[in-house]
């Protein structure tokens, strides 16, 4: 039997090794990524675009790689990019995505508060929230972030609700998020939606493809994949230096690798252990 | 009587005003509910230190971090002035960078949460070896059903089946992968969620013909 420890040790070392040593895996965008990135890619520049970014730091890691190339993607594109999340402890995500992606990458762009994003904050309600954000954004939302008045916003005029957004891109950690999303908000009104979710909500998603919605972001790799789509598309963002979830897949590898060779370890000690027994 | 107008709502655009208005009180009571919660937390927890119950220490330590933050934030510590109106002090956004609840959130709650949510690892790891052993038929599929999806999450199955001619391709392991969600565990799920949306509708016309009355606190 393999002691706990040595267990913890190897995988201490499977992560460690690789982000000290940058290991990256070389990513091609699956079907499923390669279709969310055309997605975004064709809308017309200056389309309306929600991104709740429903998560918060412990899914930190896993998530914000894909908040951070849609963010780019958007920003790339000149969509207009209304930023709200329905967590507590995301709003400062939110916050810190808008000053280094948007105010700080694209500073040359001078991407305009209230003109070209807004960022909306936090709202608590969980599905009612969702379900009035789809008819009466401004009702929920009577401010933005900073306090600035949403019915004077120009970002917002014209836009009742998320039913006369062209797409939704939410990225989710658990609950509320992207289910809720779907069931509450974009199936009724036929909205487009993208979610970008932890691996372990994934499942739970796959039966609202691709109807109800259009694409799934899984984990880690579902980020990285977009970036390698974002990088083929716009080459200043092709260097894995640039992209938290390439470079997060060199770690994901060996650690992967050791879970199967325990898992069939584990397994051989079963095989020999029945077959002593046998014998 | 407010489940009943938000049902019906649904079948009549006539009552849409009163049920936005009942989203409306929703949405504010789910604001209040916050009040609630943290005056719930802080009695809990003043009466485990006062009492001094066993675990009373950690009582104390999420009072002091519950009291710091609430602090923090009502009296926006340390926020820089906004931008429009720099002659203020303590104008900008409580959560703006520099204020005390943003040094709290970046360098305390980041990374204990993130701390916690790491540790999985190790204990995936583990459990994977103990407890993933192919005992059954069962066993065996979910066995190799995990292993397929590792390998494809990690980006090892993309070489180790190029190899296969493209009359295999169906073989591939990502071609595999999307097999196995969007076949089996999609039908697995929807039976899931079909199954659930029954029970939760049935929950529904209970309370709203009166028949349970769980939720008020009574035992019918």
């Amino acid at each position: 039997m393999l002691d706990r420890r040595v267990i913890f040790l190897l995988m201490l070392l499977a992560v460690s090794i690789p982000l000290l040593t940058n290991a990256t895996v070389t990513i091609q965008p699956s079907p499923l990524v390669q279709r969310v990135f055309d997605l975004v890619e064709e809308l017309p520049s200056g389309s309306r675009v929600i991104l709740s970014f429903d998560y918060d730091p412990a899914s930190e890691a896993e998530l914000s790689p894909m908040a951070t190339a849609f963010l780019r993607h958007c920003a790339l594109k000149r969509h207009r990019m209304i930023l709200m999340t329905l967590w507590p402890t995301g709003s400062l995500l939110v916050e810190r995505n808008v000053t280094k992606i948007l105010q700080g990458e694209f500073q040359a762009a001078e991407l305009k508060s209230g003109v070209d994003y807004v960022n909306l904050g936090f709202r608590p309600g969980n599905e009612v929230a969702i379900k009035t954000v789809a008819t009466d954004l401004k009702g929920l939302f009577t401010t933005d972030a900073e306090g600035n008045s949403t019915a004077t916003l120009p970002i917002l005029t014209d836009l009742a609700g998320a039913k006369d957004a062209d797409l939704i891109l939410n990225v989710s950690a658990g609950f509320p998020g992207g289910r809720e999303w779907i069931q509450y908000a974009t199936t009724t009104h036929r909205i487009p939606i993208v979610v970008g979710c932890t691996g372990v909500q994934a499942p739970q998603l796959y039966p609202y493809l691709p109807d109800q919605l259009r694409g799934i972001l899984a984990a880690i790799k579902g980020a990285a994949e977009y970036e390698s789509a974002l990088g083929a598309k716009y080459p200043q963002y092709a260097p894995a230096s640039q992209n938290a979830g390439i470079r997060r897949m060199g770690p994901q590898l060996y650690a992967h690798r050791l879970m199967i060779a325990l898992i069939v370890l584990g397994n051989l000690g079963l095989l020999f252990s029945k077959r002593s027994r046998r014998s | 009587m407010v489940g009943t107008v938000m049902l019906a709502a649904l079948f009549s655009p006539k009552l849409s005003p009163i049920s936005n208005l009942a989203e409306t009180w929703f949405n504010i009571l789910a604001a209040v509910a916050f009040l609630l919660g943290g005056t719930s937390l802080f009695v809990h927890h003043v009466r485990k230190v006062n009492q001094q119950e066993a675990g009373w220490g950690f009582s104390l330590v999420t009072l002091v971090a519950f009291l710091l933050t609430l602090l923090a934030g009502l009296l926006k510590w340390g926020s820089p002035p906004a931008e429009q109106t720099p002659e203020y002090a303590w104008s900008g956004s409580y959560q703006a960078e520099g204020s005390v609840l943003w040094w709290l959130y970046t360098y305390t709650m980041q990374p204990i949460t993130a701390s916690m949510f790491a540790l999985l690892a190790f204990y995936v790891a583990s459990a994977a070896f103990r407890a993933f052993r192919a005992k059954s038929l069962e066993a065996g599929i979910l066995l190799v059903t995990a292993i397929i999806i590792l390998l494809d999450r990690s980006g090892d199955g993309t070489w180790l089946t190029a190899g296969l001619p493209p009359a295999a391709s169906g073989l591939t392991i990502s071609s595999l992968t999307v097999t196995i969600m969007g076949t089996f565990n999609t039908a697995g799920q929807r039976a899931i969620i079909i199954g659930i949306a029954l029970g939760v509708a049935a929950t529904s016309l209970r309370i709203l013909l009166g028949l349970d009355r769980s939720y008020l606190g009574s035992d019918d």
